[in-house]
């Protein structure tokens, strides 16, 4: 994979943002790559799971900043309850999403109507309490 | 029958309306199994996610709000149907018995006095029925046994991750497999059964789960399930639903149908609740009909 370094250094800014939101350590990982085998939406995903902790060691804000990885995530902490450093992966993916969301992107996109006729009420609400601030 | 099992009932949102079939079920099947089950007086929404944010407490309020209520209407134990509902409550729940928890910062944002204690204890129905209620209980209410119907128990993740809120083994779950055994149904192992449906993705990207709900019904097909069975109205949803999608994309797959556990057990024991599917068809081949 291609990596740009960063010119911070690695424990700086961004990768303490994560940090302070998720709770988790993110230099525990040492890239094994479990989480991202056994994630269940990994296919539509831009960046996999493991390559987002990596570009957060490395502080690489403008890539995880643009990362659609995240937004694919359903939180079923199949990657949480398999790392063995156990790092609760999901609750990093979410702190990427919620930096995301405070940088104010307009990165969710509503259900339209015609869908919400069908919907149950657990997705829609699921899905605004998880995709909105 | 053990006497004077009676249990609290947090209901959530959608077993009022998309998954009534859900709820008539289980408490046709408590009846008859002597647990008494008391709706709470007043619920609001369980939160619906557990916010992962470690630092902002506000989330968890709608949590909060509901097992402050079941306490003070006098309830040790409640229990729900949904596993969002149980798996947000739960973890609310702990956050308050937890070392670095978050109890006196909600106590005090909320003005309680004396406040939440975190001593309610959050069940899910299956969990409630392995630790109160023997497979043999079951066995015994059985009218029309399951002997021709292969079940395939789905349990999808909230009811098993995280580990500290995990009602069974993680990867290789099991709790569903006596109560199903002693309707006289075939229990069918299958590898997915503990993979992600997709959840909430199904409102924005019902085509990333359309590819889930395939995988996951072939999984049970290839061995040899005539139905699903599942304890979350949202998984329900996209196994069920999103069929006639997967379908347009994977011709091949037969139809499968999608059942709530307590619905075959009510079915089972001919115990009279308000439906709109026959789960098991009289006349048809095992399950072909019920596919909603």
């Amino acid at each position: 994979m291609k990596i740009i370094l960063g010119n911070s250094h690695p424990q700086s800014l961004f990768a303490q943002k994560i940090e302070a939101l998720s709770g988790q350590k993110l230099f525990a990982c040492y890239q094994c790559g479990k989480c991202s085998s056994g994630c269940p939406m990994a296919e539509s995903m831009d960046l996999l799971p493991n390559r987002v902790i990596r570009e957060a060691q490395l502080n690489n804000g403008p890539v995880l900043m643009s990362c659609r990885a995240v937004w694919f995530c359903s939180s079923c902490f199949a990657c949480s309850v398999r790392c063995p450093k156990g790092i609760d992966i999901a609750r990093i993916m979410e702190a990427v999403r919620t930096l995301q969301m405070m940088d104010g992107k307009p990165i969710t996109e509503q259900p339209s109507c015609e869908d919400t006729g069908t919907l149950p009420q657990i997705a829609l609400v699921s899905h605004f309490r998880k995709f909105n601030v | 029958m053990p006497e004077g099992l009676r249990v609290g009932y947090f209901p959530g949102c959608t077993l009022k309306t998309d998954a009534r079939d859900f709820e008539s079920s289980a408490l046709a099947v408590a009846g008859a199994l002597g647990i008494e089950v008391a709706e709470l007086g007043r619920w609001n929404c369980c939160g619906t996610v557990y916010s992962l944010d470690a630092v902002n407490l506000m989330p968890r309020l709608a949590s909060v709000h509901n097992l402050i209520r079941a306490e003070e209407e006098g309830f040790s134990e409640i229990m729900t149907l949904c596993s969002m509902c149980y798996n947000t409550l739960k973890r609310t729940n702990n956050l308050f018995t937890s070392k670095n928890n978050g109890l006196a910062a909600i106590n005090d944002f909320l003005c309680l006095k004396p406040g939440y204690s975190g001593r309610v204890k959050i069940y899910h129905f299956l969990e409630f029925l392995r630790e109160k209620i023997k497979p043999e209980q079951v066995k015994d209410l059985v009218v029309r046994p399951l002997d021709s119907l292969a079940v395939a128990p789905y349990y999808g993740c909230l009811l098993l991750r995280p580990k500290e809120m995990a009602i069974d083994d993680p990867e290789k779950p099991e709790i569903l497999t006596p109560f199903l055994s002693a309707l006289g149904a075939k229990v069918i192992d299958f590898p997915l059964n503990n993979e992600c449906c997709g959840a909430y993705q199904t409102a924005m990207h019902p085509e990333a789960v359309a590819r889930r709900a395939c995988r996951i019904i072939s999984s049970a097909q290839s061995e040899g399930a005539d139905m699903i069975a599942v304890s979350c109205p949202l998984c329900h949803y996209n196994l069920s639903a999103l069929q006639g999608m997967v379908r347009s994309t994977h011709p091949g797959l037969k139809a499968m149908p999608i059942v709530y556990f307590t619905e075959i057990m009510a079915q089972a024991m001919e115990l009279d609740y308000k439906t709109e599917v026959e789960a098991i068809p009289r006349d048809a081949e095992p399950g072909r009909e019920a596919v909603k």
